[in-house]
């Protein structure tokens, strides 16, 4: 999303108008929602504090948006009522409307920012309110841009409130005052995404399984995708791969602790990449991945020990050091970028299996959870990741994934939003 | 500062132009055997066992039967040949190898040697050439396997050994005592990866994990992103570079920190963050640092969690990632204070490097049994840490080559704690760390190469009839004035700096250059003129009260141990005046300690006579001459007429004027004769004489004779004396001890009285109770 992308003037309302029209959007709003989180009701009290004035009624105008802001991609969800009757439609601000016609009527938006049509889900009942749950991304870096637009959608005029988590939610709060005239909600990021992790699983419960794993890992003929129901989840180590990586124990849906990190991330391999290959996006670098072979630049132990080192039970394939062929100037001549970038994303996914085992023993857990952006589109880290959880715990340590990867974060500030208890 | 130590070099092709100077770096090699070797990536560590030929000083007794004629001495001094073992390892850059393969086949006399040990990635690569040069058979032994043998044997025969790294403390090397036992511990070697082992016993160890990240992966990438072929040029760059500008930082996300997480600012949330979503350049120094952060953050993590699975708190690192590499000790340590919030420190080991090479050699050992023996460091022939280092000394570096050694002696007797220590693992010899003490450090350093004059005179003084002992008494000036610069510069060279680690370094460099004894003559003389008074003084004594002889005994005790040839200012004294006795040493310290003589010293001393005669006294002497024979032995005989049993241990081989056993020996037979009440004690057992194991002017009192300690447990030790500012100040000032314990010297140095808040002559009197009576006092 650049700049220049969100130039889409609207005619511009006066100020008297807009809180005519806010007026009219909460009263319009059904009282029904006695329950106001139809499956998301057992959302936990967060420690966020509300920075703005609470609502004047229980269930908040629309739109419903819930903002993760990493430190690479921006993750927004948008709640699209289609239950919306004539009145309603009738009453709608002229703003409200072109805010929901444009993000739901396109897939892309500005040269980078994207919606992932495959993850919307459908029908989905929420505060009383039927609609559909969009899931859009654009990078961090492109947050002015995106600014500028929302001021320029005059959004501050619908909205005083918006729920953002992830660090940006702190570092960008003074630019949405002052760029949109817009009043974050902070949230802490760990608490939006156990939050929106349970809740997404429990709305698919009936549908498509939102959580999967990898059957034969090891066995790259027969590896296949198989639902799993992820019902009396805890505990479970929960694995954040962005651009660094926390690890969560979660022993039930509002008590967990984050027990370490590490900032060998989805960062560092794009990072890496970009400097190695001269590669400049996420796709080109997994896609070079791909391509290449990683063991024209890592050190295997069979490179030491012309096999298996029995001794200890290394495996000859077994990498001994990461980039250890590259100490060598001939060796670094014979290697392509593909067979660099496919290094690059071997090491950090193995060393993400690594931590992620020792957390598991140190914590005596057994079912691990991946989530995060590092992981989408990106089957060839996830049945690494599925293949050194079993191998090295010699089959005790499950590795599960989820459809929405990267955005539980920004449903959990959704689901914030939707809490009456905030 | 690397420039000056890459000139001129090429690294990837054997450097042959070297010409080692003979004897300096392989020394004795005309009786080396049982040959092992590591040949690591850069470095190739040597290791053999050779005998040492030396001179010992031996007294022999006269026959005293026949009528004594005035004037004969004592006993004869004569020096003979006395051969001991060495082990030598000697570390240099693998270009040098076929000139120091073709050095040793040239020097290489035995010819029973068929084998060599060898262990390293490079054993392999190298393997056909040993063989073509030494005519040896190489034998592999496991990488792994030698590692440990080889930290096992340091740990436990290196005091000193490991150390915490603090970067911007006082002093950056901070050593350990080493725990009595050394097990289990974790150690993680970072060479290309990273092995993670914990050790359970001296034969049983498991590898429990490892990591591919490792010293390999900063090398490989580092070379990939900043076209630097060296890894010593990697870190150069890395130390210079600034790491915030490669990675995304918390504050880079949140604008500040995140501190519902206790997550700082500064702190990296994704390594190399900032190269994914700027197109910018970034420097070479600055990529070089990233990358060193983000792996030895990784690998302290990993560290962290496997000390924690393992519940272990000792972890020593090794690896060429770490080897004498401030700049990775540093960030390893960082990262290992982050992740376990201080509980584990992280340990590195001084001799790092020798391990395999040391575990090699044991290996071929094996029938030697080398592990049922004490080993002890030879300052003289050890370079001691970061001798080569470019980071720390260019210049040190270009004037002793690259060849780093490590020379242990086997000592005569198995060492082991005094059985009455009241915390070993705790236990600190020495009374000021110099390495820590700027001041104290700079007064010592001087004193000693003030002393050095003295020293030299004395050790030609002492070899009248031998040959060239002028040349080597000036070698052996050389060489510790070289020593004494050189710790001036490392005062952590050698481990902890102490005034008796420089007393140590000293003997070892005189005897290094065959000055056994040098004050031999002088204890001959003096043992011969104090046996004349001995009777004297017992017959005052016996004359006094019962008040008044303790008192006395007490003046005598500290009297006698006035006669000092360690200290510069009574040995001054003493070669200026030679009758300055016995009595002008009382009267000098009546002088000193005025107010002090009735009180405080007296009430204690006293007390140690209120409660029933001790079982076992055990006494640890110091000089000889006047000190043992006018102050110990009058002080002893009462001891034994309160019925209490007397150890008397002196040091097994000779420093300075101590009197050694053999000498004691003899003394006490000659006193015996005259004394009936010691003729008895000796008779019925009641008194004894042990050696303590050391050579040393100072007390380690975790570095015993065995059989010491064997005899203290049997006779049921309940009092300790220890004598001298060696034994009592300059070391085991502080030591806590399980029974009563009386530590008494005369300081005989004004800048140490003043330290200490007295005047040159004051007198050190400390008497504690131990752990069970200090309730009731």
């Amino acid at each position: 999303m650049k700049q220049k992308d969100y130039h889409c003037e609207n005619g511009g309302a006066t100020k008297t108008e807009l809180e005519e029209a806010r007026e009219r959007e909460a009263t319009a709003s059904p009282a029904s929602g006695s329950s106001m989180m139809t499956s998301a009701g057992r959302a936990s009290s967060s420690n966020a504090r509300r920075t703005a004035e609470p609502p004047v009624k229980s269930r908040p105008p629309f739109p419903w948006f819930g903002l993760d802001i990493g430190g690479t991609l921006v993750k927004l969800v948008y709640f699209e009522p289609k239950d919306i009757t004539a009145e309603e439609e009738q009453e709608e601000v002229e703003n409200l409307k072109s805010i929901r016609k444009y993000l739901t009527s396109n897939v892309a938006y500005g040269s980078t920012g994207i919606r992932d049509v495959h993850l919307e889900l459908k029908e989905l009942t929420l505060c009383g309110r039927t609609g559909n749950l969009h899931f859009i991304r654009f990078p961090t870096q492109d947050m002015h841009a995106f600014l500028q637009m929302v001021r320029q959608k005059h959004f501050s005029s619908l909205h005083t409130t918006l729920c953002a988590t992830g660090g940006g939610a702190y570092k960008f709060e003074p630019d949405f005052r002052m760029m949109a005239n817009l009043q974050l909600l902070k949230l802490d990021e760990l608490d939006c995404l156990v939050r929106g992790i349970l809740y997404i699983d429990s709305v698919k419960s009936n549908g498509p399984s939102e959580c999967y794993y990898f059957e034969n890992p090891s066995d790259p003929e027969h590896c296949i995708q198989k639902p799993y129901r992820l019902e009396n989840p805890y505990p479970l180590l929960l694995v954040n791969i962005g651009s660094g990586v926390s690890i969560l124990a979660v022993y039930s849906e509002d008590n967990y602790r984050r027990v370490t990190g590490t900032s060998l991330g989805g960062g560092t391999f794009l990072g890496l990449c970009c400097l190695l290959t001269g590669c400049s996006t996420f796709e080109e670098a997994l896609d070079m991945a791909s391509r290449g072979e990683s063991t024209r630049v890592d050190k295997l132990v069979r490179d030491i020990y012309g096999g298996d080192y029995e001794r200890f039970g290394l495996p000859g394939w077994a990498v001994a050091s990461s980039f250890g062929n590259m100490m060598c100037k001939a060796k670094q001549e014979s290697v392509s970028k593909e067979d660099l970038a496919r290094a690059t994303l071997v090491t950090i996914t193995n060393n993400i299996g690594s931590i992620t085992r020792m957390c598991a023993l140190n914590e005596n857990i057994e079912r691990v959870v991946f989530v995060g952006n590092f992981l989408r589109v990106n089957t060839l880290s996830m049945k690494l990741l599925a293949y050194a959880m079993e191998y090295w715990s010699k089959g005790q340590l499950k590795a599960l994934f989820l459809q929405h990867e990267g955005y539980f974060g920004a449903v959990g500030a959704l689901l914030e939003l939707l809490n009456p208890s905030t | 500062m690397a420039d000056c130590a890459r000139k001129g070099r090429t690294r990837d092709s054997m450097d042959k132009s070297i010409t080692l100077p003979p004897d300096e770096i392989f020394r004795n090699l005309e009786n080396a055997k049982r040959f092992a070797i590591d040949i690591g990536g850069s470095l190739t560590k040597l290791a053999y066992y050779s005998t040492v030929q030396h001179k010992v000083a031996k007294v022999r007794s006269f026959d005293h039967t026949a009528k004594e004629t005035e004037g004969d001495p004592l006993y004869e001094i004569s020096v003979q040949e006395e051969i001991t073992a060495r082990l030598h390892f000697i570390k240099f850059e693998n270009t040098y190898i076929e000139t120091c393969l073709d050095f040793i086949k040239d020097h290489l006399v035995n010819t029973e040697t068929k084998v060599i040990k060898a262990t390293g990635g490079g054993a392999y690569k190298f393997k056909e050439l040993i063989e073509k040069k030494l005519r040896l058979k190489v034998d592999k032994e496991d990488e792994m396997t030698c590692l440990i043998k080889g930290c096992n044997f340091v740990l436990r025969n290196i005091p000193h050994e490991a150390f915490v790294y603090a970067k911007h403390a006082d002093s950056e090397f901070r050593f350990q005592n080493t725990h009595p036992d050394i097990f289990p511990y974790l150690l993680i070697n970072i060479g290309s990866g990273v092995s993670i082992v914990k050790v359970e016993s001296e034969d049983k160890f498991e590898r429990i994990g490892g990591s591919s990240i490792g010293g390999g992966t900063f090398w490989g990438l580092g070379a990939l992103l900043t076209k630097t072929k060296r890894f010593d040029e990697l870190l150069q760059l890395a130390s210079r570079g600034q790491h915030s500008s490669v990675d995304m930082l918390v504050k880079d996300i949140y604008g500040g920190a995140y501190s519902s997480l206790g997550l700082t600012g500064d702190l990296i949330a994704s390594s190399f963050g900032k190269s994914a979503t700027t197109d910018k350049e970034f420097s070479k120094e600055d990529m070089a640092k990233s990358l060193l952060h983000m792996i030895s953050n990784d690998i302290g993590q990993l560290a962290c969690l496997y000390a924690r699975l393992h519940n272990l708190s000792r972890v020593y690192f090794g690896g060429f990632f770490i080897r004498g590499h401030p700049v990775t000790m540093h960030t390893i340590t960082y990262s290992i204070n982050f992740f376990t919030k201080g509980e584990v420190q992280a340990l590195f080991l001084r001799h790092e490097g020798y391990l395999g090479a040391i575990g090699a050699f044991l290996k071929g050992a094996e029938e030697d049994n080398p592990n049922q023996y004490s080993w002890g460091e030879n300052y003289a022939g050890s370079s001691g840490l970061m001798s080569v280092s470019p980071d720390l000394n260019p210049m040190q570096r270009a004037r002793s080559g690259t060849f780093d050694m490590l020379e242990m002696d086997r000592l005569e007797r198995q060492l082991v704690n005094l059985p009455l220590l009241q915390d070993p693992s705790s236990y600190v010899p020495d009374t000021v760390d110099l390495t820590e003490d700027a001041l104290a450090r700079e007064y010592w350093l001087s004193c000693f190469e003030d002393a050095l004059d003295g020293v030299v005179k004395r050790a030609v003084a002492s070899q009248p009839d031998l040959p060239q002992a002028a040349e080597r008494a000036e070698k052996f000036r050389q060489k510790y004035l070289h020593k004494l610069q050189t710790l001036r510069h490392q005062p952590f060279a050698y481990g902890s700096l102490t005034v008796r680690s420089l007393l140590d370094t000293r003997e070892h460099c005189l005897n290094e250059f065959n000055f056994p004894d040098p004050y031999s003559k002088v204890k001959q003389k003096e043992n011969d003129v104090a046996l004349k008074y001995f009777q004297k003084v017992v017959m005052s004594l016996e004359k006094l009260s019962w008040e008044q002889r303790q008192f006395a005994l007490v003046k005598g005790l500290l009297a006698g141990n006035v006669f000092d040839w360690g200290a510069k200012a009574i040995s001054d004294v003493l070669e200026s005046d030679p009758e300055f006795g016995f009595e002008e040493a009382k009267r000098q310290l009546q002088g000193k300690n005025k107010n002090l003589t009735t009180t405080r010293y007296f009430c204690s001393f006293t007390f140690i006579y209120l409660g029933p005669p001790h079982k076992c006294a055990l006494f640890f002497v110091d000089n000889s001459g006047i000190d043992i024979i006018l102050g110990v032995f009058p002080f002893v005989r009462e001891l034994l007429c309160r019925g209490t049993e007397v150890v008397l241990a002196s040091n097994s081989g000779p420093a300075l004027n101590d009197v050694t056993n053999s000498e004691l020996q003899i003394l006490t037979e000659r006193i015996a004769a005259m004394d009936s009440v010691i003729q008895t004690a000796l008779k019925e057992d009641k008194l004894t004489l042990v050696q303590s194991g050391s050579s040393s002017p100072c007390l380690d009192l975790s570095r015993l004779d065995k059989a010491l300690a064997t005899v203290v447990l049997e006779r049921h030790t309940d009092l300790v004396v220890i004598e001298g500012m060696g034994r009592a100040i300059h070391t085991n000032y502080y030591a806590m001890l399980n029974c009563e314990s009386l530590k008494l010297a005369v300081i005989k140095n004004s800048w140490l009285a003043e330290r200490l808040g007295g005047k040159i002559f004051s007198v050190v009197f400390k008497y504690e109770v131990g752990r069970w009576w200090s309730v009731t006092l």
